[in-house]
């Protein structure tokens, strides 16, 4: 609740620098848009930027909502994707292992073949060389030799393939750079010559007299499939002694076939890996999961107040640890909280006790005292003035007994909210006509404004009258015979009564510490007046008790406004008030004071308003804050009553409005920081807490009307949740 | 009838100088008081005495303050007005369930009290012939009956009053705080559940299915209204 004002300063002194943003907003932002937006153009894109993001962003925020939420999820998918990196790690080294293994036989074994068959070769061109001089008898002509040469390779490729039986295959070639007349590519078994063997190979071949190797793939004339091979090249003369290249090409089929089967082999034992590892760890998880998740909803159910919940404890692991701990925790959690209440309980009962066990002997003394009184005409001077006096503090003392009592209410929590729907315009006019004896005798004239249409809300009758009728009777008794102003309104959510006089106001700080008990405005002149000094203190917990908020405003010497807010409905929290805490006729407002050229509102306020001394005529008239007309009740106590059928709500716990969790706060204010900055900004320091900015854009916005003014309110609200958002 | 006004007044409180107090101020104002100190006497010295009212504190030896309300509301309609020290709002709705027709809080001005005798007592001195109609009821003014289908039934003259309050004008909606005036007497608003409890009673006896009132209805945020004739 933020009626208890010291409680919020804070909170709103926080939300202080986001101020001059939420204030003047509607028109310097756009124009900053638009500026930097539209005009500029690339300058700022992120508007663009930011909605593209949350166009994307917005059908995988379930799925990052679930990935934040659930442990589970986590470890799960973690373990899966790490199972996942390792298994492919393994797979890729135990087949690059695989597959080198195989190479390597393969490769020695084509290796002593391709060298027999190069030695095969040589001794054949030996042979041919031999045979074919010996029956030539002469060294061959160019042009004689050639048909025999092609001849014999054609034969050479043949036999020397023929020891292969599609194992490998025989290539000859001409040399690169060789016109070779005749002696063209020869191949067994449909090899292409020319494609299956990469040029670079060649080039070796060519340039050295060894057997060099190479990977390839081997090119078939007919229409079967390409395959992987070890081609071995070497050079290697004719019957002619010319050079010529001869490949043997090895495919590789049988160790790709090995190789696949590897792979897959591996690929399955790998996903199988994998998904197990996941199942595991998802049971591991569950595991330790399900006990934790059990100890979150057994707390949630704690804190609702299902004090007996408690956990399941099996065995003496870790799990079963966590449970006992918290057990015994919710044990001590019980123990304590029946001990508390039993306090309270008693604390009750005594309060009770005392209040009959007072009652009744001050009943008899109010009677004769009130006999004596009636009789006083016939009383020398002295005893009839004793008489007088004897009535009057009597009066004051059943005043201060009732009003201790209900406080102590209060404390105790034992005050239970009737709410039900009220028109308050009928608890004004009562409290109105009630207080007109005493402004007529005043001099005061009570106006009622924003009483033309119903102000309905759910609240508590009774509470709000007395509430009323104190802030009502304090104005006309401070009003200093100048008029006081009701006023009502009505918007969105809440409904609002502002009681506003023109008397000495409040000096700085004092817009918080009013609500103190006991607190008095200048000790030395407090027992001039009336009034038990609990008056507006019971005013504010019986506003906390609707969830609303009692606030004061008051400026040295221009009058004072405070401004009860109650929700509508009794459970909804505050997010405005429909009517602004500082009046538009205050001397600020007015503009008596803007004359340096600062822009009125709430973030300037301190500084436009002089502290001003504290004058004796402005001590004199705050001393009493609870003229015993205020409190005391003809007939029955307080709360005596429950409604019939009326909602009974529980002590509202701070913090749906306001950042003031206090439940009271007796002492004078500590809040010296509202203190040191001026009437103004101390006053408003009853505002809300953390929801400033909607205070006073209410505030701003409400000038013209009051209905706008909650949109204003709520707009400001808006965006203080988008701000906070990012 | 005035002498109505002056009526006797039975006392039925153990602390003897608040008693002999209330004696005081009773006869003051012209009232014949007679006391009983015991919860258990209280019967007996209520048959004995007859009284027109019975001032009775809630808080007794013997008997407590309800039962004693309870046993005098079994046999007899007359005006009860309780004296409670507990403020506790359970001890005061039991109270008023139990019969009572008002209560007051000490600590209180005799002003107070002796206005709340005479606003009890007062009923008694208006007699007018009427007949009213409510629902299906028909209500005796002077001869202070209520009939349905020729059955008569019984209502202290709290409830009685209450009933001819809202019968008079059934076209009117009364806030509690009208009824408060008029039935109680009150000048200035005071515990309108005083008014809850006693409508509860009321529709006790005269409703058919007391919880869908036709003759009292609520209408809600006001008040209360007769049912329609």
């Amino acid at each position: 609740m933020t009626g208890d004002s010291a409680a919020s300063a804070p909170g709103r002194s926080g939300a202080r620098p986001e101020r001059p943003v939420g204030r003047d907003m509607p028109g310097s932002r756009s124009a900053r848009l638009l500026e930097h937006g539209f005009l500029r153009g690339g300058v700022r894109n992120s508007p663009v930027l930011r909605l593209l993001l949350r166009w994307v962003r917005r059908p995988l925020l379930p799925v990052m909502r679930l990935w934040r939420r659930n442990i589970q999820l986590k470890v799960v998918a973690t373990t899966l994707l790490m199972s996942l990196g390792v298994v492919l790690l393994l797979g890729f080294v135990v087949i690059g292992q695989v597959r080198n293994g195989l190479l390597d036989a393969k490769v020695r074994a084509s290796q002593s073949q391709a060298t027999g068959g190069f030695a095969v070769a040589k001794q054949k061109a030996d042979e041919a060389v031999g045979s074919g001089s010996g029956a030539d008898g002469a060294a061959p002509a160019g042009g004689r030799g050639s048909p025999n040469v092609t001849e014999w390779m054609s034969e050479l490729v043949l036999s020397l393939s023929s020891g292969g039986q599609g194992a490998f295959d025989v290539v000859t070639l001409p040399p690169v750079n060789d016109s070779g007349g005749g002696r063209g590519p020869r191949a067994s078994g449909f090899v292409d010559p020319n494609k299956s063997i990469p040029e670079n190979l060649r080039e070796r071949v060519d340039s050295g007299t060894g057997a060099v190797q190479s990977y390839s793939r081997i090119m078939y004339l007919s229409d079967k499939e390409s395959q992987p091979a070890v081609v071995i090249g070497k050079q290697v003369n004719d019957p002619k002694g010319e050079a010529y290249e001869l490949y043997y090409l090895f495919p590789l089929t049988q160790e790709e076939k090995s190789l696949s089967l590897v792979k897959g082999t591996l690929a399955t034992a790998g996903l199988f890996v994998v998904v197990l590892l996941g199942a595991i760890a998802w049971l591991v998880v569950r595991q330790v999961v399900t006990p934790v998740r059990m100890a979150a909803g057994i707390a949630e159910r704690l804190s609702a107040g299902r004090l007996q919940e408690r956990m399941k404890v099996t065995g003496e692991d870790d799990i079963a640890r966590l449970g006992e701990a918290f057990n015994k925790m919710a044990q001590n959690l019980q123990l304590k909280i029946q001990q508390l209440e039993d306090l309270s309980r008693m604390q009750r009962r005594f309060v009770s006790d005392v209040s009959h066990e007072l009652r009744t002997p001050l009943t008899t003394v109010r009677m004769a005292a009130d006999v004596i009184h009636d009789a006083r005409v016939d009383f020398d001077p002295v005893t009839a003035r004793s008489a007088e006096l004897l009535a009057d503090q009597l009066d004051r003392f059943e005043t201060l007994l009732a009003d201790l009592l209900e406080i102590s209410r209060f404390d105790a929590g034992a005050a239970a909210l009737e709410a039900e729907p009220i028109d308050l315009r009928e608890v004004v006019r009562r409290v109105v006509s009630g207080a007109a004896p005493l402004a007529e005798r005043k001099g005061t004239t009570v106006r009622v404004l924003g009483d033309q249409q119903p102000v309905v809300a759910e609240a508590d009758a009774r509470r709000v009258e007395r509430v009323l009728r104190n802030l009502v009777v304090n104005a006309v008794e401070h009003g200093e015979g100048k008029d006081v102003i009701v006023k009502l309104a009505a918007a969105g959510g809440a409904v609002a009564i502002a009681v506003r006089d023109y008397g000495v106001g409040l000096k700085p700080g004092e817009a918080t510490r009013v609500f103190s008990r006991f607190w008095r405005a200048d000790p030395a002149r407090a027992r001039t007046t009336g009034g038990t000094g609990l008056g507006l203190s019971i005013a504010l917990e019986d506003a906390r008790l609707h969830g609303g908020w009692l606030q004061a405003w008051g400026e040295p010497g221009g009058g004072s406004q405070f401004r009860l807010t109650l929700p509508r409905t009794a459970d909804e929290p505050l997010r405005g008030s429909p009517i602004p805490l500082e009046p538009k006729d205050s001397r600020r407002n007015r503009g008596e004071l803007d004359d340096a050229g600062v822009p009125r509102g709430g973030g300037q306020k301190s500084a436009t308003v002089p502290a001003q001394p504290a004058t004796e005529q402005a001590s004199a008239a705050r001393t009493s804050l609870t003229p015993r007309t205020a409190t005391t009740s003809p007939t029955a106590d307080p709360t005596a009553l429950p409604g019939n059928g009326a909602r009974v709500v529980s002590r509202p716990v701070p913090g749906g409005g306001a950042g003031g969790a206090r439940q009271h706060d007796d002492e004078p204010a500590p809040r010296t920081t509202a203190d040191s900055r001026g009437p103004d900004r101390a006053d408003t320091a009853g505002a809300a807490g953390n929801l400033g900015p909607v205070d006073d854009a209410a505030h701003t916005a409400s000038r013209g009307n009051p209905d706008l003014s909650h949109a204003g309110a709520e707009g400001a609200d808006e965006q203080q949740e988008a701000r906070r958002g990012r | 009838m005035m002498s109505f006004m002056k009526g006797r007044v039975l006392v039925v409180d153990d602390d003897t100088a608040l008693a002999e107090m209330l004696g005081i101020v009773l006869r003051g104002e012209g009232f014949e008081p007679s006391f009983v100190a015991d919860g258990d006497k209280a019967l007996a010295a209520f048959r004995e005495a007859k009284p027109d009212l019975v001032l009775l504190d809630l808080m007794l030896p013997g008997r407590d303050g309800i039962e004693v309300c309870r046993l005098i509301r079994a046999e007899s309609g007359v005006p009860i007005v309780m004296l409670t020290a507990k403020s506790d709002t359970v001890d005061v709705v039991v109270g008023l369930e139990s019969g009572a027709d008002d209560y007051i809080v000490k600590p209180f001005k005799p002003k107070e009290l002796v206005a709340r005798i005479r606003a009890r007592l007062r009923r008694s001195e208006e007699p007018a012939p009427e007949q009213l109609a409510i629902g299906d009821l028909v209500i005796d003014v002077a001869g202070h009956s209520v009939k349905r289908d020729g059955q008569s039934i019984a209502l202290t003259p709290l409830e009685f009053d209450l009933l001819v309050a809202l019968a008079r004008k059934p076209w009117q909606v009364f806030t509690r705080e009208v009824l408060l005036e008029q039935v109680w007497g009150y000048r200035h608003a005071a515990d309108t559940r005083l008014v809850n409890v006693h409508v509860q009673r009321l529709r006790s006896k005269v409703e058919k299915d007391p919880e869908r009132p036709e003759i009292v209805v609520t209408v809600r945020g006001v008040g209360y209204k007769a049912g329609p004739s």
